[in-house]
């Protein structure tokens, strides 16, 4: 029993996740390997290689696959993947793209999103926006699964010495070609990985006003969350969404100002240890799921807390 | 161009959902049922295609029960041009339903096909990937902006850093996120010429496409429930409870 980690990176450096993701194919059990797939990426290989745990790391480097496009992706991880006994992708938006390309070319089913492993076939994943926990069993010859980063502490990044093996195969599907991005830049930590999370709803009435959130959140180490209201209304961008549709935080802290807490933005921070709550409405459903409450007017609050932090 | 659009019938998102007592699933008796609101975003879309002269024809198609109809007069009289209910009282995986839609492609002929990013009961997010792969065309997920021109269409998908552009060949797939458009509501001269809309339905035998799965659910349960939190006065003692108390500060 071999399992294929799938690495998450950015051609430059290894994305956090991937260590959750190897913790949740350690929790299966047997050897694991590393398949870091793109290009001008022999660093990403050597760091995936000092993973803890980790046996063999196979290096795919070739244009095809410099912004893993999931036409490319798919083809090579599903060819590698038929020696293996399960294949793991972190649940991030590429992981979501490329896995169920490889799990329809391997004819099987695929599981998404697990939150915890409870055998080699057997896994808990949410459904109905984190308001049921499902427990499946997969007869599937080869499972492929993506893994919630936030149900699995990350393995160490050091203390492995796996060997790093080059893969020739240059899969390139041509139906598809990258055309660019726009990526938000920011100094505070990942949303995903941050150990504070402060998130501004619709009551923060503008964009400008999140500024009161940066200043808090730079002086504790937070990172900086929003709901779909604020993001919708153009206040941020949308990936500082937090919920069922955008990423899902646990965080040690999970500091929501100005947020009703409907069902979909609980979705992706219920799992937080500590909620707070900041908002006027004394009867918003966040104060239901809050640990701490605190009724008032943010515009007053959100300073007063900054001084005092 | 033809599209081709596919809806599913869930649980409406406002729907507080309980779990069965003996844990074999979501109760879901006499509970409001909606079209996936992702799915709407792609009836829409679809029909923006249209009014734009881009797409010639939108046929909407589901997999499900018999009242999945329900779903499909909705997607019909929000500007569908007709509809095909492929029936199955089963609970499907996407598996089998990417093999379901990919029956439907193959007699179709479709130039794009528009699929929600993931539906809210399941929240699997494989469809659109799946069905993909399975006729050979490229995909361009979590699509905030749909650009058809010419054989090729343009797809901005929203990522975790931002948002990306890619470039597909059509025939391709879509699967819509939250931000591409706001779907909007069907008058009631609509939904009554909706009921004229051709509607055909088929069985998985008579596309000839094998349903079995390889999951099994063991059990559905609540999950583990947050304790009850208390109210503070102020931010000193929100400040000193979270410094003291809970310790993550």
């Amino acid at each position: 029993m071999t399992t294929l980690v799938i690495a998450e990176h950015n051609n430059a450096e290894l994305i956090a996740s991937t260590l959750n993701t190897v913790a949740a194919a350690k929790a299966i059990g047997g050897d694991i390997d590393v398949l870091v797939a793109g290009e001008g990426c022999q660093a990403v290989a050597d760091a995936a290689a000092k993973i803890e745990g980790v046996s063999k790391v196979l290096l795919a480097d070739n244009a095809a696959y410099a912004h893993q496009l999931p036409e490319n992706m798919g083809l090579l991880i599903a060819e590698l993947g038929k020696n293996y006994s399960h294949i793991l992708a972190s649940a991030s938006t590429n992981g979501k793209n490329y896995m169920p390309r490889v799990a329809a070319l391997l004819d099987v089913d695929q599981i998404s999103e697990i939150s915890a492993v409870e055998g080699a076939d057997t896994f808990v994943r949410p459904i109905y926006a984190g308001n049921a926990m499902a427990t499946v069993q997969s007869s599937a010859s080869i499972k492929v699964i993506t893994v919630r980063s936030t149900g699995f502490d990350p393995v160490a990044a050091e203390g492995g010495s796996a060997s790093v093996e080059n893969v020739s195969s240059a899969q390139d599907a041509g139906v598809s070609s990258f055309v660019g991005e726009e990526l938000a830049k920011s100094d505070r930590p990942e949303l995903a990985g941050a150990k504070i999370v402060i998130s501004g709803g619709r009551g923060m009435q503008n964009g400008e006003n999140f500024e009161m959130l940066y200043k808090l959140a730079d002086k504790i180490g937070a990172a900086v969350g929003a709901s779909r209201a604020a993001v919708d209304a153009g206040f941020v961008p949308n990936d500082m969404q937090v919920g069922q549709t955008g990423k899902i935080v646990a965080p040690n802290l999970y500091v929501a100002v100005g947020i009703s807490g409907a069902i979909q933005h609980l979705a992706g921070m219920k799992d937080s240890k500590v909620i707070v709550a900041i908002n006027k409405d004394e009867e918003a459903p966040i104060f239901q799921v809050a640990d701490y409450g605190l009724v008032g007017d943010l515009f007053e609050l959100i300073p007063e807390l900054e001084s005092k932090i | 161009m033809k599209v081709l659009v596919a809806v599913k019938r869930v649980v409406d998102y406002n729907v507080k959902v309980r779990v069965k007592a003996d844990n074999t699933g979501v109760d879901l008796a006499n509970v409001k049922m909606s079209m996936n609101p992702f799915c709407e975003i792609a009836v829409e879309e679809a029909v923006r295609l249209k009014e734009k002269g881009v797409a010639t024809e939108i046929v909407a198609v589901s997999v499900g029960p018999t009242a999945a109809q329900e779903q499909l007069r909705t997607a019909l009289a929000l500007g569908c041009d007709r509809a095909i209910l492929v029936e199955s009282s089963e609970e499907l995986n996407s598996l089998a339903i990417a093999k379901l839609l990919k029956a439907v492609v193959d007699k179709e002929q479709p130039q794009l096909v528009i699929l929600g990013k993931q539906a809210i009961d399941s929240d699997n997010n494989q469809t659109g990937q799946m069905l993909a792969a399975l006729s050979g065309y490229a995909q361009g997920t979590f699509a905030s902006e749909v650009a058809v021109d010419g054989e090729r269409v343009k797809v901005t998908r929203e990522i975790d850093g931002g948002l990306q552009t890619v470039d597909l060949k059509l025939p391709a797939i879509v699967t819509t996120d939250l931000r591409l458009n706001e779907p909007r509501y069907a008058s009631l001269p609509n939904i009554m010429k909706a009921k004229k809309k051709p509607l055909e339905t088929v069985k998985p035998d008579d596309l000839g496409v094998s349903t079995s799965s390889t999951i099994k659910t063991l059990k559905v349960e609540s999950p583990a429930a947050r304790k009850g939190g208390i109210k503070v006065k102020s931010v000193d003692e929100l400040v000193d409870k979270l410094k003291n108390e809970a310790k993550v500060i």
